[in-house]
């Protein structure tokens, strides 16, 4: 029996539902291209506002055996150069998600219009980074806020007709709260989570934080159980597709998220522990389990946790 | 684990006015090219090649703030490291020629010893723009060493491409080996294509990770950290990229001159 691994999120079709998750190789439209080669279902880029960022002094990105800590703080050439790279991108054929930044609802809707204009097949708005300077409004200082996240929405929906990715920031008090918000705000899709924390390492033998900027946001399989929860919890609460993010190294970890209720997972920090074409692999494993437990496809297995 | 270790320098040594080796308190395996993330505790992190290896030194020529504060340290002081990163040069036939360019050198310097413990016939080209600006030149001592400066102060005048140019006529080289100003390097390689000579070339671009996740040093659609830094000249043929434009911080575009 052959699995059908085809996703369809809004109007946004996937022959898989391995997603480059933002932040990752995004950097240029070659290099998601590559990404989209060897196996990813769709490709996101590294976030992107209005103006050249330079972000955070090294060391940006810093792993231990079970997770990933980063600060490179939003760098970004600004928008205007940014659009010829996901032209390049769309030679990968698959969908290409542009991932904005900005500090207010105008200033999202006026990247999100250029972004389709780049012809992006879909946005994801980022309200999550957790890596800012304090007094910056950016990040998750909008989407720990219910009504700030919902303006911002509100805002970019009023301009673009390709799908609204909104992603999520787990660290919020009630994770459901912000998924109605931005339920109500009509976006197409939710992805969640975005980095846990942020948190700090402190090196003892110079007693100074490693990271340049001190702190920065968690990712990798260490934070894999917050982000199935977070997903669960969205599922259980609004009616919009979820793209799971968080920890997914296996194909077993992408069948977990589904579980939870993801409709597609979005895969990162695994290229480090198993290569760029960790898209194939956790496909691969994915078709397996599949087929080895009888389902024919992700459609039977989405939200099976639920389940009485 | 991508965490940089605190080892203390161990000795330094001047190798000319603007380049000191910091060799430190551990012995690694490495292969010539390879770099590792060398880190100021609270300032930055950048990627130096691999000089030497037991013990671990690096050959750092100031150029700007970060080498500057380096140059200011002494034996007993703490600086991280992690790695080594990335993809070295990979010795080929018995003969070859490296061609280096300012500190470029550091790399190939540690690739001509391991070719001379395996006995092969090496010809060492050395481009700098002065006297003053050569080190290295007693490792390179058991291969045929060929000095251009740009003023004559030393060895030939002219360029290290022009000396190339002129050995790779005459001999016959498995592959030539390459590290230095970009521009430089392109020329090393286009040379080679015309004789049909393989080359191998160590490139560099602004980097974060490493370890082959952010990205930043992408060169066309290769990682500089992970593919690279050594790129051979099936790869060098297809990089559109190559002595073209690197990319800043930000990710936007600079042109070479």
């Amino acid at each position: 029996m052959t699995s059908e691994l085809n996703v369809k999120l809004a109007e946004l079709k996937l022959r898989n539902p391995t997603i480059l998750a933002s932040g990752f190789l995004g950097v240029s439209g070659k290099l998601l291209k590559r990404v989209a080669m060897v196996g990813a279902g769709a490709v996101t880029t590294k976030s992107v506002g209005k103006e050249p960022r330079k972000g955070h002094p090294n060391p940006t990105v810093l792993e231990f055996d079970s997770w990933m800590m980063n600060a490179i703080g939003l760098s970004n050439p600004g928008y205007e150069k940014f659009k010829k790279e996901i032209k390049i991108a769309k030679e990968g054929q698959v969908p290409v998600i542009a991932n904005i930044f900005a500090g207010d609802p105008e200033d999202f809707a006026f990247l999100a219009k250029e972004m389709e204009d780049a012809k992006a097949d879909a946005i994801e708005l980022n309200i999550s980074c957790p890596n800012l300077t304090p007094g910056e409004c950016l990040g998750q200082s909008i989407g720990k806020n219910p009504d700030l996240s919902y303006e911002v929405i509100k805002a970019v929906k009023k301009v673009v007709k390709i799908p609204v990715i909104t992603k999520l920031t787990p660290n919020v008090d009630d994770i459901k709260v912000i998924a109605e918000a931005v339920e109500r705000a009509n976006t197409d899709i939710i992805s969640a989570i975005n980095t846990v924390g942020p948190g700090m390492v402190i090196d003892v033998e110079t007693a100074k934080p490693v990271l340049a900027n001190k702190f920065g946001g968690l990712s990798g399989p260490a934070i894999h159980p917050i982000a199935v929860k977070c997903v669960y919890d969205i599922y259980k609460t609004v009616k919009v597709p979820i793209i799971g993010i968080g920890g997914i190294s296996h194909g077993k970890d992408a069948i977990e998220m589904i579980m939870a209720g993801a409709s597609a997972v979005g895969i990162g920090t695994a290229i480090y522990y198993r290569g760029i074409d960790v898209f194939k692999k956790v496909c691969d494993e994915i078709m397996e389990f599949l087929d080895s437990h009888g389902y024919s496809s992700l459609e039977e297995i989405r939200g099976l946790a639920h389940r009485d | 684990m991508e965490i940089p270790e605190v080892l203390e320098i161990k000795s330094i040594m001047k190798e000319n006015w603007k380049t000191k080796t910091f060799f430190f308190y551990k012995n690694i395996e490495a292969e010539p090219g390879q770099f590792v993330m060398v880190w100021i505790p609270g300032m930055d992190e950048k990627p130096f090649a691999v000089a030497f290896t037991n013990p671990l030194g690096i050959t750092v020529t100031k150029v700007g703030p970060f080498s500057s504060r380096l140059h200011q340290m002494g034996e007993g002081q703490k600086l991280g490291i992690r790695g080594p990163y990335g993809r070295g040069f990979e010795l080929k036939g018995q003969k070859i020629c490296i061609v280096g360019g300012g500190y470029g050198i550091v790399p190939l310097s540690f690739l001509a010893e391991k070719a001379f413990s395996k006995n092969y016939d090496v010809t060492v080209i050395v481009g700098a723009k002065t006297k003053d600006d050569l080190f290295f030149l007693e490792r390179l001592k058991k291969s045929k060493l060929i000095i251009t400066t740009d003023d004559g102060s030393a060895g030939i005048k002219g360029f290290a491409t022009d000396a190339l140019k002129d050995q790779i006529e005459k001999e016959n080289y498995a592959c030539v080996y390459t590290c230095g100003p970009e521009i430089m390097m392109k020329k090393v390689f286009k040379i080679c294509e015309d004789y049909a000579t393989e080359c191998q070339a160590s490139l560099e671009r602004y980097m974060k990770c490493g370890f082959g996740v952010c990205g930043q040093c992408c060169i066309d659609d290769l990682m500089v950290c992970k593919d690279g830094p050594v790129f051979n000249s099936e790869q060098l043929r297809k990089l559109t990229e190559f002595g073209v434009f690197e990319r800043d911080k930000s990710g936007s575009k600079i042109y070479f001159q």
